[in-house]
């Protein structure tokens, strides 16, 4: 096409012509449209009516029958927070005796590695270093974490390959609505529980410029794959433990609804503020196709959920852990006035993490963190033992011990959980909101309002519970 | 198969849709439909890539592109968001609509869902106009006969004119007819013939007057007629890629 076509005089004059024609039987721009469009929906009636042939014209029954139940309004909500609690309780149950197993496996190996460095006669430094340090680290990231993924992930895609997502969105579009901002925010949502990157690059779907804004800062609200392992592992740990028997895996998997349930709490009262304040406006209205419930192809999503997803998290956290170990294992040895490097600055942080209820460690793991959330335990894990608790490794209840002999009690487990759900979004999730916003403004914006949310959440729980006297 | 490595993290952030031929002969195959009709999953078993598959409307948002290698040729393939019209009421419908148009690609597979092959038709009927190297792909052919609905191909290709190929993309069913379709058609070897929507009386008068004058601008590609109707029609949205060309 010609670069001048719209300035072209002859052209011109005809388009004048042609609309001109339009004009004089009062077809305007909205009739056109309509009449466009009413012609091609009756060449496909027609067209479809003559090759489709139904044998059974109830063939949709069933979807409807089952859509009748998972987006009624008085079960639709229970229904959902049921199976995600299925889910998670199937993800805890299960992960348990792997978790195990790979533990025993890879102290095993610890103790063959052991002595091969005492067979060379290596350093004592250098054993401390490869061994305790990175080594001891990664067995635990490997066995606290991927037992949990490999079993979640899958199930998560199952219900997403199943159709269930739009349905969620469904029974959730009253809520967003209430908040003024976009149903489809559900979406983006779910999303984010795999990715927040993935999830905020989801917002597009949303057209409205301030619900896709507010769809964009609130993201963060559900933790994406690398912040499950850290849920799921601390509640296995800490909350488990007060039921015996077979209740057990019961009571964390209901925590873990707890923790979620309060995470879409959280977005949905963020984007309510936002919506009354800087992102002022009413919600838009927009259609959703709920789409027929398919038959999900098992083999695949086993496959691919753990190749994809479950080794990609992992072999994130490895790869930064490890580097992460070396610096931590310096600064852990390098002495300063008496004391180690790594104690300086927990000891720097530390009055500021007691108040939101942890320790300089952990505020630091945070903070190290931010490249990817992944790493979060593996450093907290690394800077305990660097410091001097060093522990044989049995099993993974001797994981809580390292934890106990740091100080930690249930009130940390809980505060530690909380930040892990309401922090800054990681890097790559900063700079894809960047890239979606165009605007450095928005982007720290959206650092900003997890972690105030986090720090306020965190203030009030610890110094509730330590105003009780409960910890 | 769910989220995954290409569509998180780093992956997730939009890479520029730069379409790079090998050699003056690879193809550039355009994937269209409406939403949740299984456009990834063709993509994905097609190029090998894995793409974010998953059964709800709206999670492909930008353009992605693979290779695949079919005979003697390379074809690169586009898969463009879902939408239920190109008539760009959405970004999504915006960006499929630009891609068809403005992509240049030298064929484009329409996506139909079998199960609801009548709404999916509009989609087809609307992508004909604009083009005519097209290739209708009724997926979802498996759920449809799980359904007992039957659906006569070759009449559709009849009605339609252009070449029309049942898959069932996630058993894979289908697919090489589907690739041998898109070599024919690349080839010359098939010339669709879509049928012509014919409108209202006033509306095909103004067409008649604006047409020859919009041939003489356009490129081979385009569809005179389609562009004159929607000059008339003069969405805003439309008008600004021209000024790029």
């Amino acid at each position: 096409m010609n670069l001048n076509i719209l300035s072209n005089d002859e052209f011109l004059s005809k388009f004048e012509e042609a609309k001109g024609i339009l004009e004089e039987n009062g077809i305007t721009r909205d009739i056109l449209r309509d009449k466009i469009v009413s012609c091609i929906y009756k060449i496909a009636e027609k067209s479809a009516k003559q090759v489709v042939s139904i044998e059974n014209k109830k063939y949709n029954e069933t979807d409807r029958k089952i859509d009748r139940i998972l987006t009624s309004k008085i079960y639709g909500i229970p229904v959902m927070i049921a199976l995600l609690g299925v889910v998670f309780w199937i993800t805890i149950t299960g992960a348990n005796y792997p978790s195990e197993l790979i533990a025993t496996g890879l102290f095993w190996i610890e103790d063959r590695l052991t002595d091969l460095f005492n067979l060379l006669e290596a350093p004592k430094w250098l054993h401390g270093v490869m061994v305790t340090g990175i080594y001891r680290t990664l067995a635990w990231v490997v066995s606290v974490m991927l037992p949990p993924m490999a079993i979640f992930f899958p199930l998560f895609t199952l219900l997403e390959d199943l159709g269930y997502l739009p349905r969620v969105a469904f029974n959730l579009d009253n809520f967003f609505k209430k908040a003024c901002c976009h149903g489809k925010q559900a979406l983006t949502m779910c999303m984010g529980f795999g990715c927040n990157a993935a999830g905020v690059i989801g917002c597009r779907i949303i057209d409205s410029p301030r619900e896709r804004m507010i769809a964009i800062l609130t993201n963060n609200f559900v933790p994406c794959n690398g912040r499950f392992p850290t849920l799921i592992a601390i509640i296995t740990m800490f909350f488990a433990g007060i039921v015996a028997g077979p209740f057990k895996s019961l009571i964390s998997a209901l925590i873990l609804v707890a923790f979620i349930v309060f995470g879409v709490v959280m977005t949905l009262l963020v984007s309510k503020i936002l919506s009354k304040t800087i992102l002022r406006g009413l919600p838009s209205s927009f259609t959703l196709e709920l789409p027929p419930y398919r038959k999900p192809q098992i083999g695949r999503i086993i496959v691919r959920s753990i190749f994809d997803r479950t080794l990609f998290v992992l072999g994130r956290a490895v790869c930064i852990a490890a580097p992460a170990g070396l610096i931590i294992w310096v600064l852990a040895n390098v002495q300063v006035n008496g004391l180690n490097l790594l104690t300086h600055f927990a000891n720097f942080l530390d009055p500021f993490a007691y108040l939101i209820g942890m320790d300089g460690i952990i505020l630091m793991a945070f903070i190290l963190g931010f490249p990817a959330n992944e790493i979060v335990i593996p450093i907290i894990i690394m800077s305990y033992l660097s410091t001097g608790s060093l522990i044989e490794f049995e099993n993974l209840s001797q994981l809580y011990e390292v934890l106990v002999s740091n100080g930690w009690t249930w009130l940390t487990a809980v505060c530690v959980m909380l930040f892990t759900l309401l922090h800054f979004p990681c890097g790559t999730t900063c700079w894809t909101i960047r890239k979606e916003t165009q605007s450095w403004k928005w982007t720290v914006l959206s650092f900003l309002i997890p972690t105030v949310t986090g720090i306020i959440c965190c203030f009030i729980v610890a110094n509730t519970a330590r105003l009780l006297g409960l910890a | 198969m769910g989220l995954t490595n290409n569509s998180t993290g780093i992956g997730a952030l939009e890479k520029e849709l730069k379409i790079e031929r090998m050699t003056d002969d690879d193809k550039v195959i355009a994937i269209a439909g409406n939403p949740n009709v299984g456009k990834s999953t063709i993509f994905n078993s097609l190029t090998g890539l894995n793409q974010h598959t998953g059964n709800w409307p709206g999670k492909t948002v930008t353009n992605a592109q693979g290779k695949y290698k079919f005979k003697d040729r390379n074809f690169i393939l586009v898969d463009i968001p879902g939408t239920y019209s190109l008539m760009a009421n959405s970004v999504e419908e915006e960006v499929a609509r630009d891609f068809i148009c403005f992509g240049n690609p030298d064929a484009t597979i329409v996506v139909a869902d079998a199960t609801l092959l009548e709404r999916n038709l509009n989609l087809v009927l609307q992508t004909m106009e604009i083009t005519s190297n097209i290739i209708v792909c009724v997926n979802l052919m498996d759920e449809a006969r799980r359904k007992k609905i039957h659906i006569d191909l070759e009449l559709l290709s009849e009605l339609l004119g252009v070449p029309v190929i049942g898959t069932s993309a996630r058993s894979g069913k289908g697919l090489d007819d589907l690739m041998q379709a898109v070599y024919d058609v690349t080839a010359k070897k098939i010339v669709p013939e879509p049928v012509k929507i014919e409108y209202d009386g006033v509306i095909e008068e103004a067409i008649a007057v604006l047409e020859p004058e919009v041939k003489k601008h356009l490129n081979e590609n385009l569809n005179s007629r389609w562009v004159a109707l929607k000059l008339l029609d003069s969405d805003e949205s439309y008008f600004y890629p021209w000024k790029n060309i």
